[in-house]
């Protein structure tokens, strides 16, 4: 079957296990990726989101593994390839940008040898090519007299410009996709800008998909095309970012919206939902969000919600079906 | 309030859930060393009660008795399992009271190098500056020599001081300083690392705010949370402390031949392995390392099982 | 080097004069962060010293909340620590209720005052000790103040501080591990009220907690404020939440305080170029899509601050003054501000108010 989408995920089902029974970190997640689009996946720690990132790019963590789902990068299923196989697609095909950009830099190379390695890894270029195409890559990134930082070292570049450099890399072999896990969190404001910047340009250009991984709804409401509101390994609600955030259906998406300081208009109190999200080996019967939920109602806690067609979102809760409880 | 009872359910309840309870039960050969080494506590400090003879009681001795193979060897009566020593005494009977020697200066000696180590490796972490420059530059200076060098010296200089006589009536006593003062450097080590990591974490800078002073910091909020690494140094050193001892017994400058401790044996039994009697020194040389094995062994998986990162 | 003199004196919103209960003045901290001795003789480098703190004043009013904001490395940990005495100012003075109040020496002469104040920390997963009961360090400064005395009232009184925060009051049994972190977060919080303060530092109390947890956190820290007649000093690096939380702002970059005024003002009428291009960063939820102008340039190293102006490398509006001499602060309606561009009038006007 042919598919116009660039990623598709299908019940997606991640597990961990413990010594304490099986803990399920994603649970019959699906979505979508067009090719040059931009999906947001938000939601709190332990959600899910990275977690879900990782899968499709193949790198949980032992012993994690998928335990049910499929994963296709254009219609061909990658969930259960063999690790040599897996590995030419990460980099060729889906690049990775991470939180702390001196983990995905080896402080022992230079910039520009890790850029060449992996050019060369992917793309039929010699040396000299290779270096070439790494400077012009250095200098797309914003890296000012890219062609004498290429012999740098990780260290001596900022956080901001490591940052660059990492993406430089994931950009290396012209992926279609980036998984990028919370990439500016572990930056300053005024940097965080540059980057997300420099990142929508740069998809842009090069008609690049990105799955962003993030906590901070102001990253997503800049960025991002559509976006997955995660909850408890579950995907809440998933629709075009501004329908989310404007007209949220979830009240799990409409408490996190009422909890964000809003700038112009000061309020006394936030919005705010009391509890915290359950742990992993404790999630509730029916839907995981009914305890903190303030309109839950018999069924919620019953039967667990799919995600259903809600306005142009999809909402996995029972109140888009039964409105008599709103 | 909470019944002691019920405290006490309480606290096995969680020691059988907890994390280290079950990495024990999932390793059949911890739980073989767990047991050889119990054995062992129960055969040494038992040995009044459990051992067929006495071999400290002179009067019971007789030199006729002297050098039986053990039971199952032509000439050996059932008498004596093991045989019997130079001196006519029951080879199993001397094993279990000198290993009872070797645990408790073995004890001993940990526990001195672990409160000289804690407590000034506590002192130059928390203190840092001139104190911590002064302490660890003399641990410096004491690594670049061999333990066993430095329990020499030790033991040679207290003999210089106490006089021959007097010196094997504190002979105990002198080894575990001699075995502790060359073992200290570790735990300093150790436990100043890892006092730099917590002195700068936000909830010793809380106790600061309240208004704790920094002794009472450092042994109230720091210390408890140093004590982890120390403790699988502890068991591992254990062995090397019982080895030391043994070492140093076997180089004649331990414990007495009167209150053979293993390395005694070892050293006795020594004389006699090429003219046939090999059992004097076999036995007490497979004890020896059955339980520094064991020992070693319960510390790696301590060490493993108190490491989060390998859990 | 004497800017901001002239702040202590200033009207707090409702324009009445009140007596600050802080009022801190020219405050310096600088660090040490030489290589060893013995490494500066081999390699001939001499001391290097970094200007955390360089030269900063503010006043608290009671009951208000004046925050410090700024990006990492501006210093404005370093004041929550100098206020605290967790560190010693090279220079400057800390004055609480009329008390002197800046080196260890000071402190030492007024235990009480050391009581009134209190801190709450940013890590929920270091700022309580792993191996102590819930109830124990809650009850630490009641034991060691000696508020209380006798197990019944201390073990009481933890009840009733943990029912304050919204935990209860059987938690005193529980370990730190067995919370989440905005519980852990609610504990700190009732350490930090046990000493019964009337003066919280907090240092990025809610930027290590999920938005909702963050809510409820901010949520909480308002009602113990309204309740117990609290003031705080709040540090974050996050514009929203000092938007929501403070009465008063103050702006750091590079260890000096850039621009101060009263929230409204601060926020509808940025005057220094840095405050402009913070809040010009703030992701806007109201305005998906939009093209956020992002400010070229990083905060250059603290170690080797420009001369003159600190933000003159990345402003847009630096000329010859700016980079060769160090601004000082102009008092104006609501606030003060340290810009060479401000005094000469050449400052443009701010969009939201060409907007307006």
């Amino acid at each position: 079957m042919s598919s116009p989408k660039l990623l598709e995920v299908r019940n997606l089902r991640v597990e961990f296990p413990t010594r304490r029974g099986t803990l399920v970190a994603v649970d019959d997640v699906s979505l979508d990726i067009s090719a040059g689009e931009v999906l947001g996946v938000v939601g709190e720690s332990g959600a899910g989101k990275s977690m879900t990132g990782a899968a499709i790019i193949g790198l949980l963590e032992p012993p994690g593994r998928i335990a049910a789902g499929e994963i296709r990068l254009e219609g061909r299923r990658i969930d259960n390839l063999p690790y040599h196989e897996m590995r030419k697609i990460r980099g060729r095909q889906i690049g990775a940008i991470f939180q702390d950009p001196l983990t995905s830099l080896n402080p022992l190379y230079r910039v520009g040898d890790q850029l060449v390695e992996t050019i060369q890894t992917h793309l039929p270029l010699n040396q000299a090519q290779a270096r070439a195409r790494a400077v012009k890559l250095l200098e797309d990134v914003g890296i000012p007299s890219a062609s004498e930082r290429i012999n740098a070292y990780p260290h001596q570049f900022s956080g901001g410009m490591r940052q660059r450099v990492v993406i430089a890399l994931a950009l290396a072999a012209e992926p279609k996709l980036i998984i990028a896990d919370e990439p500016t969190t572990a930056l300053d404001v005024s940097i965080q800008a540059q980057i997300i910047q420099l990142l929508k340009r740069l998809c842009r250009e090069h008609g690049t998909a990105v799955m962003l991984v993030t906590h901070d709804m102001g990253v997503i409401a800049e960025t991002a095309d559509r976006v997955a509101v995660m909850y408890a390994g579950r995907i809440a609600e998933i629709g075009p970012v501004q329908d989310v955030i404007k007209r949220p259906h979830h009240p799990y998406t409409v408490g996190l919206m009422g909890a964000i300081p809003a700038m112009g208009h000061k309020v006394e109190r936030l919005t705010q939902i009391d509890g915290s999200m359950p742990r992993l080996n404790a999630i509730p019967k029916g839907c995981a969000f009914n305890p903190r939920c303030p309109k839950a109602f018999d069924k919620c806690f019953r039967d667990r919600p799919e995600p259903m067609p809600a306005g142009t979102s999809q909402a996995a809760c029972w109140l888009v079906q039964e409105p008599a409880h709103v | 309030m909470m019944l002691p009872t019920a405290r006490v359910i309480e606290f096995w309840r969680n020691a059988s859930d907890s994390d280290i309870f079950w990495s024990f039960k999932r390793s059949k050969l911890v739980m073989l060393s767990a047991l050889i080494v119990v054995v062992f506590f129960i055969g040494a400090f038992g040995a009044p009660w459990l051992a067929p003879h006495n071999p400290f009681d002179l009067a019971s001795l007789e030199l006729s008795d002297a050098f039986k193979p053990p039971f199952w060897v032509e000439g050996g009566e059932a008498k004596y399992i093991l045989g019997t020593d130079d001196q006519g005494r029951d080879l199993l009977s001397t094993i279990m009271y000198g290993s009872r020697i070797s645990l408790v200066v073995g004890f001993m000696s940990v526990v001195f190098a672990m409160t000289l180590g804690i407590g000034l490796g506590l002192v130059a972490g928390y203190l840092g500056g001139a104190a911590d420059s002064l302490i660890m530059r003399i641990a410096d200076v004491q690594l670049s020599f061999p333990a066993i060098l430095i329990a020499l010296l030790v033991d040679g200089v207290t003999r210089g001081i106490l006089g021959e006589a007097r010196h094997s009536d504190f002979a105990e006593a002198v080894l575990v300083v001699a075995i502790g003062l060359s073992y200290w450097v570790q735990y300093a080590r150790t436990v100043r690392g890892s006092v730099l990591v917590e002195k700068n974490k936000e909830y010793v800078q809380a106790a600061r705010v309240i208004g704790l002073s920094g002794p009472l910091i450092a042994i109230r909020h720091v210390l408890p949370n140093v004590l982890g690494p120390v403790l699988v140094i502890a068991t591992i050193n254990l062995a090397l402390a019982i080895i030391t001892e043994a070492t140093l017994s076997f180089l004649g400058v331990g414990l007495p031949p009167t209150e053979p401790s293993l390395g005694t044996l070892i050293r006795i039994g020594n004389d006699f392995l090429f003219s046939g009697e090999w059992w004097i020194t076999i036995f007490p040389g497979i004890v020896l390392a059955a339980l520094v094995l064991s020992v070693n062994l319960l510390g790696d998986w301590l060490r493993d099982a108190l490491n989060p990162k390998l859990r | 080097m004497s800017e901001q003199k002239n702040m202590p004196e200033q009207k707090n919103i409702s324009g009445q004069k009140k007596t600050p209960m802080l009022v801190a003045k020219d405050l310096r901290k600088m660090f040490d962060v030489s290589a060893p001795w013995l490494n500066r003789l081999l390699e001939g480098k001499g001391k290097s010293l970094v200007r955390a703190v360089d030269g900063v004043s503010f006043s608290i009013n009671p009951g208000e909340t004046f925050s410090l904001v700024g990006e990492s490395g501006c210093g404005k940990s370093t004041v929550a620590r100098l206020i605290v005495g967790l560190y010693e100012p090279n220079d400057g003075s800390i004055n609480f209720e009329g008390v002197e109040f800046a080196t260890a020496a000071d402190r030492a002469r007024h235990p009480e005052i050391q009581g009134r104040m209190q801190m709450i920390f940013q890590d929920p997963y270091a700022s309580l000790n792993p191996r102590w009961r819930v109830g124990d360090i809650i009850a630490e400064p009641i034991r060691f103040r000696g508020l209380l005395s006798g197990k019944a009232a201390i073990d009481k009184r933890v009840g009733e501080l943990l029912s304050q925060v919204g935990l209860s009051p059987v938690d005193a049994r529980k370990y730190p591990h067995e919370f989440s972190g905005g519980q852990r977060q609610r504990i700190s919080i009732a350490r930090a009220l046990a000493g019964e303060p009337e003066f919280l530092v907090c240092d990025e109390p809610t930027s290590a907690l999920d938005v909702s947890v963050q809510a409820q956190i901010l949520n909480l820290m308002k009602d113990l404020q309204r309740k117990l007649g609290l003031t705080y000093l709040f540090i974050s690096h996050n514009l929203a939440v000092v938007y929501h939380v403070s009465d008063k702002v103050g702006v750091m970059y590079l260890g000096r305080l850039v621009e101060w005024a009263d929230t409204q003002t601060l926020f509808t009428r940025p005057l220094h170029p840095y405050t402009r291009m913070l809040l010009d960063a703030i992701p806007d939820l109201d305005m998906t899509g939009r093209a956020r102008t992002p400010v070229a340039g990083e905060v250059p190293s603290p170690l080797n601050p420009p001369p003159g102006c600190s933000f003159h490398p990345r402003c847009p509006l630096a000329n010859e003054r700016c980079k060769r001499e160090v601004p000082k602060s102009l008092t104006v309606e609501g606030g003060a501000v340290a810009c060479h561009a401000v005094e000469e009038g050449r400052l443009p006007p701010w969009k939201a108010q060409a907007a307006a």
